[in-house]
C-alpha cells in the first residue's frame, strides 16, 4: 500500500525538478494528444519545440521569441507577486487592455504630431490603465473584503467590451472607411514601439520585462517588502504579528501586477499588434499564469518558463501550418503543463512511502 | 427606440430560461463548497460539458442524450481537480484555474467539427390546459424539461442539505474536515463525489447554453457565465433557495440588456453587454459584508496526517 509523508522540510531537488518532469509528461501525453487527432507524435513535438530554435527558417522565428516571450514575463512577474502572497489576480487580460487602450489613446490624441515625448506618454498612460484597472479589486478588497479573484475576472470581460466600444467608436481610424479598429501605430513614428536592433524582436517591451524581472528578484531577496510578500503567502497570521500590514501588501501586488499588464499592453498595441481592435487581446493575461507556475513564483524561472510558452506560440503556428494540427491543441497542451507541474509538485513536500497505514 | 416592444410576460419567461445554466452551475457549485471545495473551474467544466452535449445531441439525434452526455462530460472533467486537489494535494485555487484553462482549450478542440451546425431541438413539455392560463401560462408552463430539470435539482439539493443523513455529512465534512475524519467519515471520497456532482451540473448547464438558448457551438460560448455562477454561491451565502433567487435576478438583467439592444436603446451595444458582469461586481461588494455563511473548510486543503 502507498501513502504520503509530509516532509520535515520541502524538497528542494523536487522544487526544480518539478517543472522539468511536468514537461517531459506533458510531452508524453501531448504525444498521445496528438497521435489521437492522427498526427505523428515525434514530428509533432519536434516541429513545435525544434524547428522554431534551431530547424531551417529559425533565423525567422527566433525573434519571435522575444515578442511573444516578453509580455508573458512581464505579466507574470507581476502575478507572481501576488501569488506568493495569496493575493490572486486573476484578471491581468483586462488589465493588458486596459493599458492598452489608454496608451494607444494618448498615442491617438496627438496623432500626427510628431515628438520624442509621445512615446514615454503613452508608456506612462499604459501603465497607468492597467493600475487603474486592478485598482478597482485591490480597493474594494481592502474596504469590503471582497473576493478578487472574481472582480478581477469579471472585470476582464467588462475590459473586451470597452475594447469593442473603443475600436468601433473613439479609436476607431476616421480614415479606415469604416471598419473598426484603430489608426495603425505601426506607420505612426513618434508611436511607434519599433525594434531596437532590426529584426531581433528586441522592443521596449522586452527591456521593461528585463527591468521587471531584475526588480522582482531584488524585491523578493533583498527589499523589507519581498520579505513581507513571502512572509504573508506561509503565514498570514505570523505576518501580522511581525507588522506586515495586509492592506498595504495588497494595493501594492495588484497595483504592480495591473501596471506590469497594461505595460505588456501598451508595448503590443504599438509595437507587435499596430492597432486596437476587436481580437486585439490574444489570451497572454491567461496563458501568463500558467507562465508564473511554471516559473515557480520565482523571477528567473519565470524568465524561462516565459521563453518555453512562446515557444510553444510559435512552435503552434508552424505546426498548424505545416501538419494542420488545430490552434486548439496547443491551448490544451499549455493546459496539460501547469496540470502535471501542479500534481507532481506534490512530491516537493511530502514522499511516497510502501508499507501498511499504521493505526493513528 | 420602443420600450412597448418590450412584453413583460415575454420577458418573464425569457429570463427563467436566461438563468437556467448559471442555476445549474451554482448549484453544482453550491455543493463543491458545502463539502469544503473551492473548485474555480467552472467555466471550464461548462464549456466542456456544452460541446459535449452538443456533439451527442447532434451525433445521436436527441437532447435528451446530449445532455446526459453533457454531465458525464462535467463529471469526468472534475474527476482531474478532484485528483489534483484530494489525492495530490494542489492548491485549489490553481487547479481550478488550470481546469478552466484546460476545458477551454479542450471544447475548441473536441468543437472543430461542429460549427455552424444547428442541433436537435428539445420539445417544450406540453402541460395541456395548464398553458393556456393566462400570464401564469406562458410564464410558468411553456418552457423545456431541463429548465424544470433545474429547479428540482435546487430543491432537492436543498431537502438533502437540509433533511438527510447524507446531507449532514456532507456539511460536516465542510465545516471542519479533521473532526469529520476523527469521526470516521471518508473525507476525500466524499469531496470527490462533491465535486463530481459539481461537475455534471455545470455540464448541464453548458449545454443548456449550447443546446437550447443559443443552439449553436461557438468557441468559448460560456463567456464568463462560469465565473458570474461562482460569484452567485457567494451571493447566496450557500443557501439552494438564493442561489435560484440570484440565478433569476442576473437571468433578468441578461435577459433585459438583450431586450433594451433589439429595442435600439440609445446606451451602445457593449455597454449593455458589460452590464452584467458589472452587475455582479455591485452585488459582492454589497453582500460582501457577511461571510458568516462561508464553510469553516472551505478551500483549505485536506491530509489525513496533518
Amino acid at each position: 500500500m502507498l501513502r504520503l509523508e509530509k516532509r520535515p522540510q520541502p524538497s528542494r531537488l523536487f522544487a526544480y525538478a518539478t517543472p522539468v518532469l511536468a514537461v517531459l509528461a506533458t510531452f508524453f501525453f501531448g504525444g498521445l494528444l496528438f497521435a489521437a487527432l492522427g498526427k505523428d507524435p515525434v514530428q509533432s513535438i519536434v516541429t513545435i519545440f525544434w524547428d522554431p530554435l534551431f530547424g531551417e527558417f529559425s533565423f525567422f522565428y527566433r525573434p519571435q521569441l522575444l515578442i511573444k516571450g516578453a509580455p508573458l514575463v512581464l505579466i507574470a512577474i507581476g502575478l507572481s507577486l501576488g501569488f506568493k502572497a495569496g493575493i490572486w489576480n486573476i484578471g491581468a487580460e483586462g488589465q493588458y487592455i486596459m493599458g492598452a487602450l489608454f496608451g494607444a489613446g494618448v498615442g491617438l490624441a496627438f496623432y500626427p504630431a510628431e515628438s520624442a515625448l509621445i512615446f514615454p506618454a503613452m508608456v506612462l498612460a499604459g501603465a497607468f490603465g492597467g493600475w487603474i484597472w486592478a485598482m478597482i479589486p485591490a480597493v474594494l478588497k481592502v474596504k469590503f473584503g471582497t473576493n478578487e479573484i472574481l472582480v478581477s475576472l469579471m472585470l476582464v470581460y467588462v475590459a473586451e467590451q470597452f475594447l469593442a466600444s473603443m475600436s468601433l467608436g473613439l479609436l476607431r481610424n476616421p480614415d479606415g472607411m469604416g471598419f473598426p479598429g484603430s489608426r495603425n501605430l505601426q506607420q505612426y513614428p513618434s508611436a511607434h514601439n519599433a525594434d531596437l536592433i532590426a529584426n531581433t524582436g528586441m522592443h521596449w517591451g522586452v527591456v521593461a520585462a528585463m527591468i521587471a524581472v531584475i526588480f522582482a528578484y531584488v524585491l523578493l531577496a533583498r527589499h523589507r517588502l519581498g520579505f513581507a510578500i513571502r512572509v504573508t503567502g506561509e503565514a498570514p497570521r505570523a505576518a501580522r504579528f511581525s507588522g506586515v500590514n495586509p492592506n498595504r501588501l495588497i494595493i501594492f501586488c495588484l497595483g504592480t501586477s495591473g501596471m506590469l499588464a497594461g505595460l505588456a499592453g501598451l508595448f503590443e498595441v504599438s509595437g507587435p499588434a499596430g492597432q486596437v481592435g476587436i481580437d486585439f487581446n490574444a489570451g497572454y493575461g491567461f496563458t501568463a499564469i500558467i507562465v508564473a507556475f511554471l516559473g515557480r513564483l520565482h523571477p528567473v524561472g519565470i524568465v524561462l518558463a516565459g521563453l518555453l510558452m512562446a515557444l510553444t506560440y510559435i512552435g503552434g503556428d508552424i505546426a498548424q501550418g505545416q501538419l494542420g494540427l488545430p490552434a486548439a491543441a496547443i491551448q490544451v497542451f499549455q493546459g496539460m503543463l501547469l496540470f502535471f507541474l501542479l500534481a507532481l509538485d506534490l512530491f516537493t513536500n511530502y514522499r511516497l512511502r510502501f508499507g501498511r497505514t499504521e493505526v493513528a | 427606440m420602443d420600450l412597448s416592444a418590450i412584453n413583460p410576460i415575454l420577458l418573464i419567461a425569457a429570463l427563467m430560461s436566461a438563468a437556467t445554466p448559471i442555476l445549474l452551475a451554482a448549484t453544482g457549485e453550491l455543493v463543491a463548497e458545502r463539502a469544503g471545495v473551492l473548485n474555480l473551474g467552472v467555466e471550464g467544466m461548462m464549456i466542456v460539458g456544452a460541446i459535449c452535449g452538443f456533439a451527442i445531441a447532434v451525433e445521436t439525434n436527441s437532447p435528451v442524450v446530449g445532455f446526459v452526455a453533457a454531465a458525464i462530460g462535467g463529471a469526468l472533467l472534475s474527476l482531474l481537480f478532484a485528483f489534483l486537489t484530494q489525492v495530490t494535494l494542489a492548491n485549489q485555487v490553481a487547479s481550478g484555474l488550470a481546469l478552466t484553462l484546460f476545458g477551454l482549450g479542450l471544447s475548441a478542440l473536441l468543437g472543430q467539427g461542429y460549427v455552424g451546425i444547428k442541433p436537435p431541438r428539445m420539445p417544450d413539455v406540453n402541460f395541456g390546459f395548464l398553458g393556456d392560463i393566462p400570464i401564469i401560462g406562458p410564464i410558468l408552463f411553456s418552457h423545456d424539461p431541463i429548465l424544470y430539470v433545474g429547479i428540482a435539482v435546487v430543491a432537492a439539493v436543498w431537502a438533502t442539505l437540509k433533511f438527510t443523513r447524507m446531507g449532514l455529512v456532507l456539511r460536516a465534512v465542510g465545516e471542519n474536515h479533521d473532526a469529520a475524519h476523527a469521526l470516521g467519515y471518508k473525507v476525500v471520497r466524499i469531496r470527490t463525489l462533491a465535486i463530481m456532482f459539481g461537475g455534471a451540473c455545470a455540464g448541464m448547464g453548458g449545454a443548456y447554453i449550447s443546446l437550447i438558448r443559443v443552439p449553436q457551438w461557438t468557441e468559448g460560448m460560456t463567456a464568463g457565465v462560469g465565473w458570474i455562477a461562482l460569484a452567485l454561491v457567494v451571493f447566496a451565502s450557500w443557501k439552494p433557495w438564493r442561489v435560484l433567487l440570484g440565478a433569476y435576478l442576473f437571468g433578468g438583467i441578461t435577459q433585459l440588456q438583450l431586450n433594451l439592444q433589439g429595442a435600439g436603446v440609445a446606451i451602445p451595444v457593449e455597454y449593455l453587454a458589460m452590464s452584467p458582469y458589472v452587475i455582479t461586481i455591485v452585488v459582492l461588494v454589497v453582500l460582501s459584508a457577511d461571510k458568516s455563511a462561508a464553510p469553516g473548510s472551505l478551500g483549505r486543503t485536506f491530509h489525513a496526517s496533518n
